[in-house]
Protein backbone atom coordinates (compact mmCIF):
# COMPACT_ATOMS: atom_id res chain seq x y z
CA UNK A 1 0.00 0.00 0.00
CA UNK A 2 1.14 3.12 -1.18
CA UNK A 3 1.64 6.33 1.25
CA UNK A 4 -0.71 8.02 -0.41
CA UNK A 5 -3.49 5.23 0.81
CA UNK A 6 -2.24 5.59 4.27
CA UNK A 7 -2.37 9.01 4.41
CA UNK A 8 -6.01 8.90 3.13
CA UNK A 9 -7.02 6.35 5.56
CA UNK A 10 -6.07 8.13 8.42
CA UNK A 11 -7.46 11.41 7.26
CA UNK A 12 -10.88 9.47 6.71
CA UNK A 13 -10.45 8.26 10.30
CA UNK A 14 -9.67 11.31 11.90
CA UNK A 15 -12.49 13.38 9.81
CA UNK A 16 -14.96 10.29 11.39
CA UNK A 17 -13.64 11.20 14.83
CA UNK A 18 -14.56 14.71 14.30
CA UNK A 19 -18.04 13.94 13.21
CA UNK A 20 -18.82 11.29 15.81
CA UNK A 21 -16.80 12.70 18.89
CA UNK A 22 -18.93 15.77 19.53
CA UNK A 23 -22.17 13.34 20.10
CA UNK A 24 -20.24 10.87 21.66
CA UNK A 25 -18.90 13.66 24.30
CA UNK A 26 -22.48 14.73 24.64
CA UNK A 27 -24.13 11.58 25.16
CA UNK A 28 -22.46 10.56 28.23
CA UNK A 29 -24.31 13.36 30.22
CA UNK A 30 -27.73 11.68 31.02
CA UNK A 31 -28.85 15.76 31.31
CA UNK A 32 -28.02 18.56 29.41
CA UNK A 33 -27.72 21.63 31.11
CA UNK A 34 -29.90 24.08 29.62
CA UNK A 35 -26.45 26.63 29.12
CA UNK A 36 -25.06 24.12 26.66
CA UNK A 37 -28.00 23.63 25.18
CA UNK A 38 -28.22 26.96 24.50
CA UNK A 39 -24.81 26.66 23.13
CA UNK A 40 -25.54 24.11 20.84
CA UNK A 41 -28.51 26.00 19.56
CA UNK A 42 -25.81 28.40 18.51
CA UNK A 43 -23.51 25.96 16.82
CA UNK A 44 -25.41 26.47 13.15
CA UNK A 45 -25.26 30.04 13.20
CA UNK A 46 -21.38 30.18 14.58
CA UNK A 47 -19.77 27.78 12.60
CA UNK A 48 -21.25 28.73 9.37
CA UNK A 49 -20.77 32.62 10.12
CA UNK A 50 -17.07 31.82 9.92
CA UNK A 51 -16.86 30.14 6.79
CA UNK A 52 -18.37 33.73 4.95
CA UNK A 53 -17.36 36.40 7.12
CA UNK A 54 -13.24 35.78 6.27
CA UNK A 55 -14.57 35.80 2.76
CA UNK A 56 -16.71 38.87 2.52
CA UNK A 57 -13.65 41.06 3.62
CA UNK A 58 -11.64 39.90 1.52
CA UNK A 59 -14.04 40.29 -1.51
CA UNK A 60 -15.38 42.83 -3.84
CA UNK A 61 -17.44 45.33 -5.17
CA UNK A 62 -19.21 41.88 -7.28
CA UNK A 63 -19.10 39.55 -4.54
CA UNK A 64 -21.08 41.66 -2.00
CA UNK A 65 -23.58 42.55 -4.41
CA UNK A 66 -24.43 38.82 -5.06
CA UNK A 67 -24.40 38.74 -0.68
CA UNK A 68 -26.72 41.73 -0.58
CA UNK A 69 -29.26 40.40 -3.64
CA UNK A 70 -28.43 36.85 -1.11
CA UNK A 71 -29.72 38.33 1.82
CA UNK A 72 -32.80 39.66 0.24
CA UNK A 73 -33.81 36.88 -1.64
CA UNK A 74 -33.26 34.73 1.92
CA UNK A 75 -35.86 36.88 3.54
CA UNK A 76 -38.43 35.58 1.41
CA UNK A 77 -37.54 32.37 -0.81
CA UNK A 78 -35.79 29.52 -0.30
CA UNK A 79 -32.52 27.98 -0.08
CA UNK A 80 -32.35 27.36 -4.31
CA UNK A 81 -33.97 30.82 -5.14
CA UNK A 82 -31.83 32.59 -2.80
CA UNK A 83 -28.51 30.63 -3.94
CA UNK A 84 -29.05 30.87 -7.71
CA UNK A 85 -29.97 34.68 -7.52
CA UNK A 86 -26.96 34.77 -5.58
CA UNK A 87 -24.91 33.04 -8.23
CA UNK A 88 -26.25 34.98 -11.17
CA UNK A 89 -25.72 38.33 -10.11
CA UNK A 90 -22.15 37.23 -9.35
CA UNK A 91 -21.62 35.84 -12.62
CA UNK A 92 -23.23 39.24 -13.99
CA UNK A 93 -21.08 41.35 -11.99
CA UNK A 94 -17.69 39.69 -12.50
CA UNK A 95 -18.61 40.49 -16.59
CA UNK A 96 -18.36 43.94 -15.45
CA UNK A 97 -16.23 44.32 -11.94
CA UNK A 98 -13.61 41.74 -13.23
CA UNK B 1 -36.30 -1.79 8.31
CA UNK B 2 -37.40 0.47 10.75
CA UNK B 3 -40.52 1.54 12.24
CA UNK B 4 -40.23 4.85 9.57
CA UNK B 5 -40.30 2.93 6.85
CA UNK B 6 -43.70 0.80 7.56
CA UNK B 7 -45.74 3.20 5.91
CA UNK B 8 -43.78 3.01 2.70
CA UNK B 9 -45.35 5.87 0.86
CA UNK B 10 -44.53 7.98 3.21
CA UNK B 11 -40.75 6.88 3.28
CA UNK B 12 -40.89 7.33 0.10
CA UNK B 13 -41.88 10.70 0.62
CA UNK B 14 -39.57 11.64 2.89
CA UNK B 15 -36.64 10.36 0.97
CA UNK B 16 -38.00 12.97 -2.08
CA UNK B 17 -38.25 15.85 0.35
CA UNK B 18 -34.79 15.09 1.35
CA UNK B 19 -33.49 14.68 -2.40
CA UNK B 20 -35.44 17.85 -3.39
CA UNK B 21 -33.30 20.43 -0.45
CA UNK B 22 -30.03 18.54 -1.49
CA UNK B 23 -30.20 19.75 -5.20
CA UNK B 24 -28.74 22.93 -4.10
CA UNK B 25 -25.77 21.69 -2.40
CA UNK B 26 -25.14 19.33 -5.57
CA UNK B 27 -24.82 22.50 -7.65
CA UNK B 28 -22.82 24.07 -5.17
CA UNK B 29 -20.46 21.54 -4.81
CA UNK B 30 -20.08 20.35 -8.34
CA UNK B 31 -17.60 22.79 -9.24
CA UNK B 32 -15.58 22.25 -5.66
CA UNK B 33 -15.64 18.23 -6.65
CA UNK B 34 -14.25 18.74 -10.18
CA UNK B 35 -10.92 21.31 -9.06
CA UNK B 36 -10.51 18.60 -5.96
CA UNK B 37 -9.79 15.80 -8.83
CA UNK B 38 -8.33 18.11 -11.22
CA UNK B 39 -5.82 19.49 -8.39
CA UNK B 40 -5.29 15.92 -6.90
CA UNK B 41 -3.98 14.55 -9.91
CA UNK B 42 -1.85 17.88 -10.43
CA UNK B 43 -0.23 17.50 -7.11
CA UNK B 44 0.58 13.71 -7.44
CA UNK B 45 -2.52 11.48 -6.52
CA UNK B 46 -3.39 9.21 -8.93
CA UNK B 47 -7.30 8.79 -10.21
CA UNK B 48 -8.30 6.13 -8.01
CA UNK B 49 -6.11 7.83 -5.02
CA UNK B 50 -8.69 11.33 -5.94
CA UNK B 51 -11.83 9.16 -6.42
CA UNK B 52 -10.57 7.19 -2.63
CA UNK B 53 -10.20 10.47 -0.77
CA UNK B 54 -13.72 11.74 -1.91
CA UNK B 55 -15.11 8.98 -1.13
CA UNK B 56 -13.45 7.84 2.07
CA UNK B 57 -13.14 11.60 3.97
CA UNK B 58 -16.12 13.28 2.20
CA UNK B 59 -15.05 16.99 3.35
CA UNK B 60 -14.08 19.40 0.55
CA UNK B 61 -12.15 22.03 2.26
CA UNK B 62 -9.73 19.25 4.21
CA UNK B 63 -9.41 17.03 1.15
CA UNK B 64 -8.11 20.65 -0.57
CA UNK B 65 -5.81 21.38 2.21
CA UNK B 66 -4.64 17.74 1.97
CA UNK B 67 -3.46 17.65 -1.59
CA UNK B 68 -1.65 21.08 -1.50
CA UNK B 69 0.24 19.63 1.50
CA UNK B 70 0.96 16.88 -0.17
CA UNK B 71 1.84 18.49 -3.21
CA UNK B 72 4.55 19.99 -1.42
CA UNK B 73 5.65 17.01 0.34
CA UNK B 74 4.85 17.71 3.74
CA UNK B 75 5.37 15.26 6.62
CA UNK B 76 2.08 12.27 6.17
CA UNK B 77 1.47 13.15 9.85
CA UNK B 78 1.21 17.07 9.72
CA UNK B 79 -0.89 16.04 6.96
CA UNK B 80 -3.38 14.17 8.59
CA UNK B 81 -3.14 16.56 11.63
CA UNK B 82 -4.49 19.69 8.94
CA UNK B 83 -6.61 17.58 7.99
CA UNK B 84 -8.23 17.04 11.21
CA UNK B 85 -7.78 20.76 12.47
CA UNK B 86 -9.90 21.68 9.22
CA UNK B 87 -12.84 19.20 10.46
CA UNK B 88 -12.69 20.14 13.79
CA UNK B 89 -15.72 22.15 13.15
CA UNK B 90 -17.86 18.60 13.05
CA UNK B 91 -17.26 18.06 16.45
CA UNK B 92 -19.74 21.04 17.40
CA UNK B 93 -22.28 19.19 14.44
CA UNK B 94 -22.03 15.86 16.01
CA UNK B 95 -23.18 16.96 19.43
CA UNK B 96 -25.91 19.24 17.91
CA UNK B 97 -27.45 16.82 15.56
CA UNK B 98 -26.88 13.78 18.29
CA UNK B 99 -30.28 15.11 19.95
CA UNK B 100 -32.25 15.13 16.55
CA UNK B 101 -30.93 11.33 15.92
CA UNK B 102 -30.12 9.59 19.50
CA UNK B 103 -33.53 6.93 18.26
CA UNK B 104 -32.09 5.66 15.31
CA UNK B 105 -30.57 2.34 15.25
CA UNK B 106 -26.98 2.19 15.90
CA UNK B 107 -25.98 1.14 12.24
CA UNK B 108 -27.78 4.30 11.11
CA UNK B 109 -26.28 6.77 13.25
CA UNK B 110 -22.94 5.71 12.52
CA UNK B 111 -23.66 6.23 8.40
CA UNK B 112 -25.39 9.40 9.74
CA UNK B 113 -22.38 10.74 10.96
CA UNK B 114 -20.32 9.81 8.40
CA UNK B 115 -22.49 12.16 5.67
CA UNK B 116 -22.73 14.82 8.32
CA UNK B 117 -21.32 18.07 6.12
CA UNK B 118 -21.91 21.73 6.39
CA UNK B 119 -25.39 22.07 4.62
CA UNK B 120 -26.42 18.58 6.08
CA UNK B 121 -26.26 19.58 9.72
CA UNK B 122 -27.69 22.96 8.70
CA UNK B 123 -30.40 21.74 6.76
CA UNK B 124 -31.40 18.71 9.23
CA UNK B 125 -31.03 21.72 12.15
CA UNK B 126 -33.33 23.63 10.36
CA UNK B 127 -36.27 20.91 9.97
CA UNK B 128 -35.49 20.03 13.60
CA UNK B 129 -36.20 23.57 14.76
CA UNK B 130 -39.26 23.85 12.59
CA UNK B 131 -40.87 20.87 14.48
CA UNK B 132 -40.86 17.64 12.06
CA UNK B 133 -38.78 14.59 12.85
CA UNK B 134 -35.30 14.10 11.19
CA UNK B 135 -35.85 10.67 10.34
CA UNK B 136 -33.18 8.48 8.63
CA UNK B 137 -34.85 8.21 5.30
CA UNK B 138 -35.33 11.83 5.08
CA UNK B 139 -31.57 12.23 5.96
CA UNK B 140 -30.18 9.71 3.52
CA UNK B 141 -32.57 11.64 1.15
CA UNK B 142 -30.60 14.95 1.77
CA UNK B 143 -27.03 13.43 1.93
CA UNK B 144 -27.08 10.44 -0.68
CA UNK B 145 -27.22 12.61 -3.59
CA UNK B 146 -24.68 15.02 -2.31
CA UNK B 147 -22.00 12.21 -1.59
CA UNK B 148 -22.83 10.14 -4.78
CA UNK B 149 -21.99 13.53 -6.97
CA UNK B 150 -19.39 14.66 -5.06
CA UNK B 151 -17.56 11.04 -5.65
CA UNK B 152 -18.25 10.99 -9.35
CA UNK B 153 -17.46 14.30 -9.98
CA UNK B 154 -14.06 13.92 -8.15
CA UNK B 155 -13.36 11.49 -10.71
CA UNK B 156 -14.25 13.07 -13.47
CA UNK B 157 -12.04 16.33 -12.70
CA UNK B 158 -9.05 14.02 -11.71
CA UNK B 159 -9.60 12.42 -15.43
CA UNK B 160 -10.63 15.40 -17.29
CA UNK B 161 -8.84 18.02 -15.46
CA UNK B 162 -6.73 19.77 -17.72
CA UNK B 163 -10.45 21.04 -19.54
CA UNK B 164 -11.68 23.09 -16.92
CA UNK B 165 -12.30 26.53 -18.30
CA UNK B 166 -12.05 30.19 -16.65
CA UNK B 167 -13.09 29.25 -12.77
CA UNK B 168 -13.06 32.97 -11.80
CA UNK B 169 -15.87 34.49 -14.49
CA UNK B 170 -17.79 31.71 -13.52
CA UNK B 171 -17.88 32.50 -10.11
CA UNK B 172 -17.50 29.00 -8.70
CA UNK B 173 -14.79 30.66 -6.20
CA UNK B 174 -17.52 32.32 -4.63
CA UNK B 175 -20.44 29.82 -4.73
CA UNK B 176 -19.71 28.55 -1.11
CA UNK B 177 -19.82 31.91 0.38
CA UNK B 178 -23.34 32.74 -1.02
CA UNK B 179 -24.86 29.51 -0.04
CA UNK B 180 -23.35 29.54 3.07
CA UNK B 181 -24.62 32.87 4.00
CA UNK B 182 -27.89 31.70 2.91
CA UNK B 183 -27.97 29.05 5.48
CA UNK B 184 -26.34 31.43 8.01
CA UNK B 185 -29.70 33.63 7.45
CA UNK B 186 -32.16 30.90 7.92
CA UNK B 187 -30.81 30.48 11.31
CA UNK B 188 -32.40 34.11 12.20
CA UNK B 189 -35.30 33.49 14.17
CA UNK B 190 -33.63 31.67 16.93
CA UNK B 191 -32.86 33.22 19.75
CA UNK B 192 -29.45 34.88 20.39
CA UNK B 193 -28.71 34.37 16.59
CA UNK B 194 -27.62 37.92 16.09
CA UNK B 195 -25.06 38.47 18.52
CA UNK B 196 -23.90 34.58 17.82
CA UNK B 197 -23.59 35.84 14.15
CA UNK B 198 -21.72 38.83 15.30
CA UNK B 199 -19.03 37.45 17.87
CA UNK B 200 -18.40 34.36 15.48
CA UNK B 201 -17.43 37.36 12.47
CA UNK B 202 -15.43 38.96 14.57
CA UNK B 203 -13.69 35.97 15.98
CA UNK B 204 -13.09 34.48 12.96
CA UNK B 205 -11.51 37.22 10.94
CA UNK B 206 -9.35 38.42 13.50
CA UNK B 207 -8.41 34.91 14.03
CA UNK B 208 -7.97 34.54 10.04
CA UNK B 209 -5.64 37.51 10.60
CA UNK B 210 -3.55 36.59 13.39
CA UNK B 211 -3.70 32.72 13.49
CA UNK B 212 -4.70 31.82 10.16
CA UNK B 213 -6.81 29.32 8.22
CA UNK B 214 -8.27 26.82 9.38
CA UNK B 215 -7.92 28.05 12.98
CA UNK B 216 -10.31 30.87 12.50
CA UNK B 217 -13.20 28.24 12.15
CA UNK B 218 -12.81 27.02 15.53
CA UNK B 219 -12.20 29.89 17.05
CA UNK B 220 -14.69 32.19 15.67
CA UNK B 221 -17.18 29.03 16.08
CA UNK B 222 -16.26 28.71 19.97
CA UNK B 223 -16.79 32.61 20.61
CA UNK B 224 -20.47 32.15 19.13
CA UNK B 225 -21.04 29.25 21.26
CA UNK B 226 -19.39 30.15 24.08
CA UNK B 227 -21.38 33.67 24.22
CA UNK B 228 -24.46 32.34 23.92
CA UNK B 229 -23.08 30.11 27.07
CA UNK B 230 -22.48 32.76 29.31
CA UNK B 231 -25.32 35.30 28.51
CA UNK B 232 -28.24 34.32 30.94
CA UNK B 233 -30.72 31.63 30.11
CA UNK B 234 -33.55 34.58 29.20
CA UNK B 235 -32.19 35.06 26.47
CA UNK B 236 -31.49 32.07 25.07
CA UNK B 237 -35.17 31.07 25.46
CA UNK B 238 -33.95 27.28 26.72
CA UNK B 239 -34.64 26.12 30.08
CA UNK B 240 -37.89 27.41 30.61
CA UNK B 241 -39.77 24.90 32.17
CA UNK B 242 -43.66 25.66 31.41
Amino acid sequence: MSTTFWIILAGAIATYLTRVGGHLVISRFENIHPRVEAGLNAVPAAVLTTLVAPAVLGAGPAEWAALIVTAVVSLRGGLMAMFLAGAAVLILARQFAG
Amino acid sequence: MTAEAISEGRAGNDFWDGVRLSMPVVVASAPFAVLFGALAVDNGFSVLEAFLMSAMIYGGASQMVGIELFGQHVAPWLIVLSIFAVNFRHVLYSAGIGRRIAHWPLLQQAAGYFILTDPQFAIAEARAESGRPVGFVWYLGLGLPVYVFWVIESGLGAVFGKMIPDTHALGIDFLLPIYFLGLVLGFRKRPLWAPVVAASAVASIIAYRTVGSPWHVSIGAIAGVLLAVILPPHHSGVGKRP
